[in-house]
């Protein structure tokens, strides 16, 4: 019996070791998080853009929490009616780009020649301008919002998580198991997709995870520049392009803002590692 | 049907361009080539098992991947039933993909290692279509027990079995499409020698059973005589002996040969052999030697050896080999 009851217990310690630390912390943060977004409405006690000029810029207390602002909204319902926005240009900015970056630079690494050559070509030519001017020069282009961020993002994007799957594909292609599959006969199409693409992911849903909070910070950053989400949207960047001319006498109109960002970056960071982590190939 | 010649290697050459650099490039000199294979000519029967030694480097992989056409060859032909390999197309091609399977030689990266033991095999069944989809588990328990692997076997993962229970996935992947030729690559050289048995013993089993052809490329000799009938031994990308087992283990008559079969560890310690068989190394294949490949090694090398590229020839028992000694006399051994 106390046999059976330890190694009970150490089953259910391998198990708890198979789910890693940042992934229950990064999950958590994000499942709240995702929350916020979708009923903003439930958690925010003010509407996000009512105003209320008896309670301008006011400090935080216990009816603002976060403070006001200049027009008197409430800063803490304009932090989490900013939680739809923000986790949509995460989601939405990069979820083509991982699929289409994924997909195109694993066919490219295993062609390789021609094809590859030019890929490579490409890569440099845009690795050569920094990102956020790359995407400020698109939207100045195409003119500022959502939409056009979304396309601005995609269009530079997809070349970094190809660039990637190239890399990856490159080393696994060479393993016996793919070469395994071509003495079989397999389509390469089934090469790719079904024996390599399993092999490749992991780096490739890691990289997403951070490429999402690097576009959180990509669409705070073109909101306070005005080129992204609107005013009177609230979203963090606006929120903080607002509260500039605030800083040395509203500190809350703008640092609650900031601490959502970091807070949502690293919660999207800490669910990359422990995705990492629990997916690593056991050979 | 009568023919008993199954594949059949004419002339078969392999070269592998190496990466230029700028400073050879400048100097004006031509990219450098690795010869893998050189001139490979023999012929594989129906239902034998023919063993390919040699050295590391000596082209017995590019030679294997070369004849399931994961390399297709620079010169000369491999035909399969009378036709060109290189030129199936389509379903043929896939129909050639079926009947000659290749067993690799690392188990740990030969499976992919994603897939359940389930899914790979399933995998195969289905692609070449040899079973309704209804009858496919039947025929994956089945497998699995050709190859003596418990039927709980296929709802695992590949790094949940040993190498040798990997190397049994693999032959049974093989298997799967029903194929008439098995070319193994160095098939058990990664297992533990008490591992190598059953494998090899299972191969053996298998083929009587089946009836089928097998290429078995290997450097352990003592392996080879015991599952081949034929032997073909290279040397830096050239056949330098080819024969019946027997004659080859008990009369070589390339000096090679007789070199290897001399380097190979004898169990009993009065027999030891404390005389090095073959001096030096291998010599780089990015530069051939002129006139015979083993001149720099060989201890029997006279002034034509340096000069003259042997052929393959008939010896005295009947059996080939590429050596200028051997139509003067017989070498002894």
């Amino acid at each position: 019996m106390t046999f059976a009851l330890s190694l009970r217990g150490q089953r259910r310690k391998t198990r708890a070791r198979r789910i890693p630390v940042s992934l229950i912390v990064g999950g958590a943060m994000l499942a709240i998080q995702l929350l916020l977004a979708v009923f903003p409405s439930v958690f925010a006690p003010y509407a996000p853009d009512s105003f209320d000029y008896n309670a301008l810029m006011q400090p935080p207390s216990l009816a603002h929490l976060f403070g006001t602002d200049n027009f008197g909204r409430d800063v803490l319902s304009r932090v989490i009616h900013a939680y739809s926005v923000d986790m949509q240009i995460a989601f939405f900015a990069t979820v083509l780009p991982f699929l289409f970056g994924t997909s195109i630079g694993a066919v490219i690494g295993y062609t390789g020649g021609l094809a590859e050559t030019i890929f490579g070509r490409l890569v440099d030519a845009i690795i050569t301008f920094p990102f956020l001017v790359l995407v400020i020069a698109i939207v100045a282009v195409l003119g500022p919002g959502l939409n056009n961020m979304y396309i601005a993002v995609g269009v530079v994007d997809w070349v970094f998580y190809a660039r990637l799957a190239v890399a990856e594909v490159k080393v696994q292609k060479r393993l016996d198991y793919a070469e395994a599959g071509r003495a079989m006969g397999y389509s390469p199409a089934r090469i790719v997709f079904r024996h390599l693409m399993p092999n490749i992911i992991t780096p490739l849903i890691v990289y997403w995870m951070t490429d999402m909070a690097l576009a959180i910070l990509l669409g705070s950053s073109l909101g306070y520049l005005g080129l992204g989400a609107q005013p009177p949207i609230a979203e963090w960047g606006v929120q903080i392009a607002d509260a500039k001319n605030f800083m040395g006498t509203a500190w809350w109109m703008s640092v609650f803002p900031g601490v959502a960002i970091v807070v949502a970056g690293l919660s999207f960071s800490l669910t990359g590692d422990g995705v990492a982590e629990k997916m690593r190939t056991r050979r | 049907m009568t023919d008993p010649t199954l594949i059949s290697l004419e002339d078969v050459g392999k070269v592998f361009p190496m990466n230029s650099s700028l400073l050879r490039f400048m100097r004006g000199l031509p990219q450098s080539r690795v010869n893998a294979l050189n001139g490979v000519t023999f012929e594989i029967r129906r239902g034998e098992t023919v063993g390919i030694v040699g050295e590391s480097g000596c082209g017995k992989s590019t030679l294997a991947r070369c004849l399931v056409r994961l390399h297709d060859c620079d010169s000369g032909r491999i035909r399969f039933e009378g036709n060109d390999i290189a030129e199936l197309e389509g379903a043929n091609r896939r129909q050639f993909n079926r009947r000659v399977q290749m067993i690799f030689q690392d188990p740990y990266s030969s499976l992919n290692p994603r897939m359940r033991v389930r899914q790979i095999l399933a995998e195969a069944l289905s692609v070449h279509r040899m079973r309704p989809k209804a009858e496919i588990p039947a025929r994956i328990a089945e497998l699995l027990d050709t190859v003596r692997l418990p039927s709980d076997a296929a709802d695992k993962f590949p790094h949940e079995f040993s190498g040798g229970q990997r190397q049994r996935i693999g032959i049974a992947r093989a298997l799967a499409v029903e194929p008439e030729v098995l070319v193994a690559d160095e098939l058990v050289s990664a297992l533990d020698v008490s591992v190598q048995a059953q494998v090899v013993n299972l191969l053996l089993r298998l083929q009587t059973e089946l009836g089928l052809t097998v290429v078995f490329v290997a450097h352990d000799l003592r392996l080879v005589r015991h599952i081949s009938h034929r032997v073909v031994v290279m040397y830096l990308g050239r056949v330098v002996e080819i024969g019946p087992t027997e004659r080859i283990f008990s009369a070589a008559a390339h000096p090679y040969t007789q070199a290897l079969l001399a380097a190979a560890p004898e169990m009993d310690p009065r027999h030891r052999n404390t005389k090095p068989a073959a001096r030096g190394e291998l010599p780089s294949p990015l530069n051939l030697p002129p006139g015979c490949a083993f001149n720099t090694r060989c201890p029997l090398a006279t002034g034509r050896c340096f000069t003259e590229r042997p052929e393959l020839r008939a010896t005295e028992y009947g059996h080939m080999a590429a050596c200028h000694l051997v139509d003067a006399h017989a070498v002894s051994a």
